[in-house]
């Protein structure tokens, strides 16, 4: 029975393939046309402020911005989180506080905020989640003397995986804010 | 050798040639079957051969897939009119399909068809159904359609279409293609993650969420004109769009007010309103077929659990009280019950909940499995899948007995989504 099933569906499918094969002009001929360009909506100039403003040089009096000193916490540019957790680990938090102490004093600088997670939720979930993790840093870096308009908040969500793979090491590298002056 | 795991299940295995690039899925695997098969032959139609594209031989691949139909090989036998079936030629068949191609001139034909019950030795359908010569698939389609709501009671859905993301490298594509996944249309590239695609109730539109400008930002596209519309950009991220089953309305989730909150807004942006106020994440809301609720995404009692609500806000109704998370809810097409998924020790399964009995069905066994959604039938479910290390799209029956998977031609499939009937 199964087998006579099997080879009538084969035989079935064979002919699909037969008969399949010359017939590309069908789906081209559809009338809906395929724009991949953006539209005039996209053209349009951006509305919001979230696009990127040039990084000014930095003004201040000494010679080296602290920022781009490899030896400095600054040069730490992100913070990770366990599984469904948004708020800031205890060991990252000098971290956070030293981005917070270099805007303070560098009131033209500028630093966005992008939020990632591991891929163990809905992509719109972790959206969630990630905005959050961005919003948690971002809040520690006011109390610790930035200016709201220094920052800016996005979330990726799942949706930038820095490692691939179903594991925990991919996983943990995912979970996380960067900081990023380089807007 | 195989004959346990075929005594456990039926393992069906095609491949569907598509050898054109305009072609996304390279191939489609079956697997299960329903309860009971119905023993169908579809004669190859009169005239058929004349044309570009076979079309019996695409009816056959659509009953194939449902997986609620044997298909039975004709064998050579050619009848085309009812006055050519010898009744007797056909043992073991309930329901034979047979029909010729009509040349209209000036690029159209006709396909006539006919039905017939072979038991009962009567006509249970005799339909002419003509199109432009570049829609014979769509043709097949329709004739599938006829043909399994005359045979199972319930609505086709091989004409309707799907929406999906298929990302290459750095390339994302928002994609709109038949439910078999052939005719694919490209309607948005960009480099960078395009989500949540959403049908409109009539198929005209789709919303979706793009991160051209740097942060989530829901649009609102026409598929007829590719014009499109900021629906919502505010700082943060704008996501989830949903739409009300009249069109009129969408909800999505703004952070703009602090965490993921679910607001109502009409899809040309105008008149936004706030309907949670947790705190919580509130997220991937959806409208049950009547309007009047919103399931949603919440983690507002601790961990990712499916909630209720009316539209117009008030306290929320949990739904799901397992082990382990639940994610992305959608109603049925009748409102009676609705699909998930459902994260548990690290797995994702497509899961199924009726309201009366407040019961999880798990569907699927198990594996990187997301994003359900019904199709119009309410008979299949469309989801997010993985296997050869890539994202595929795959489906499985609302009864957990016939899955299949579709694996595209490059890249991976992500978050899709199926479309509503459309008019004739």
């Amino acid at each position: 029975m199964k087998k006579v099933f099997l080879s009538a569906l084969l035989v079935n499918l064979l002919a699909a393939c037969a008969t399949q094969q010359p017939k590309v002009a069908v789906e081209e001929a559809k009338p809906a046309a395929v724009v991949e360009a953006p539209t005039a909506e996209a053209a349009k100039p951006a509305p919001v402020s979230e696009s990127a403003a040039p990084a000014p040089a930095p003004v201040a009096p000494v010679a080296v911005d602290p920022l781009n000193d490899p030896n400095s916490t600054l040069a730490k540019r992100s913070v990770y989180y366990p599984f469904d957790v948004y708020v800031v680990q205890d060991s990252d938090k000098p971290t956070v506080q030293a981005h917070a102490g270099y805007l303070s004093t560098h009131a033209n600088r500028k630093v966005r905020l992008e939020g990632n997670c591991d891929e163990r939720g809905s992509n719109e979930y972790n959206l969630g989640l990630g905005q959050r993790r961005a919003d948690g840093v971002k809040k520690m870096l006011l109390v610790g003397g930035a200016k709201e308009s220094q920052i800016v908040t996005v979330s990726y969500g799942e949706e930038k995986p820095k490692a691939t793979g179903h594991n925990e090491a991919a996983w943990a590298q995912n979970r996380r804010t960067d900081l990023n002056y380089n807007n | 050798m195989k004959r346990l795991s075929m005594l456990r299940y039926l393992w069906l295995l095609f491949l569907v040639c598509m050898s054109s690039p305009a072609h996304a899925i390279l191939n489609i695997e079956i697997v299960g079957a329903g309860e009971y098969q119905i023993p169908v032959s579809i004669v190859p139609l009169a005239g058929e051969e004349k044309l570009a594209q076979g079309i019996s031989s695409v009816v056959a691949a659509d009953l194939a897939r449902s997986g609620l139909f044997k298909l039975v090989d004709p064998a050579g036998r050619t009848p085309h009119e009812p006055k050519d079936v010898v009744y007797a030629n056909w043992p073991g068949v309930d329901a034979l399909v047979i029909g010729s191609v009509v040349d209209q001139g000036s690029g159209r034909i006709s396909v006539r068809f006919r039905l017939l019950n072979t038991v009962k030795q009567t006509e249970l359908l005799g339909q002419a159904v003509s199109a432009k010569t570049d829609q014979l698939r769509a043709i097949a389609h329709r004739i599938s359609d006829m043909i399994y709501e005359k045979l199972t009671g319930h609505a086709g859905v091989f004409s309707t279409r799907i929406a999906y993301v298929n990302r290459q490298g750095s390339k994302n594509r928002l994609v709109v293609a038949d439910s078999d996944g052939y005719g694919e249309q490209t309607v948005l590239s960009t480099s960078e993650p395009i989500m949540s695609p959403a049908w409109s109730p009539d198929g005209s539109h789709l919303a979706y969420v793009s991160f051209e400008q740097g942060h989530a930002v829901v649009y609102v596209q026409s598929l007829l004109t590719n014009q499109r519309v900021v629906v919502a950009n505010f700082r943060g991220s704008n996501s989830a769009p949903a739409w009300s089953p009249d069109g009129r309305q969408l909800a999505v989730v703004l952070t703009r007010d602090g965490s993921s909150q679910i607001y109502l807004v009409r899809p040309d942006g105008r008149e936004l309103r706030r309907i949670t106020f947790s705190g919580a994440i509130d997220t991937e809301p959806h409208f049950s077929p009547d309007g009047q609720s919103l399931l949603f995404t919440s983690d507002r009692g601790g961990k990712p659990q499916i909630y209720r609500m009316s539209v117009d806000g008030g306290p929320a109704e949990r739904m799901t009280f397992d082990e382990g998370n639940n994610f992305s809810p959608r109603y049925s097409p009748d409102g009676k019950s609705f699909t998930f998924a459902h994260l548990s020790k690290g797995r994702f399964y497509i899961a199924t909940q009726d309201f009366e009995t407040q019961q999880m069905q798990l569907l699927t066994d198990g594996g990187w499995e997301k994003k359900p959604s019904f199709a119009p039938n309410g008979k299949l479910i469309l989801f997010a899948s993985e296997a050869q290390g890539r994202g595929i799209l795959a489906t499985v029956s609302s009864d957990g007995r016939v899955k299949q998977r579709m694996f595209p031609q490059a890249g991976d499939i992500r978050e899709p989504t199926w479309g509503p009937f459309l008019k004739q």
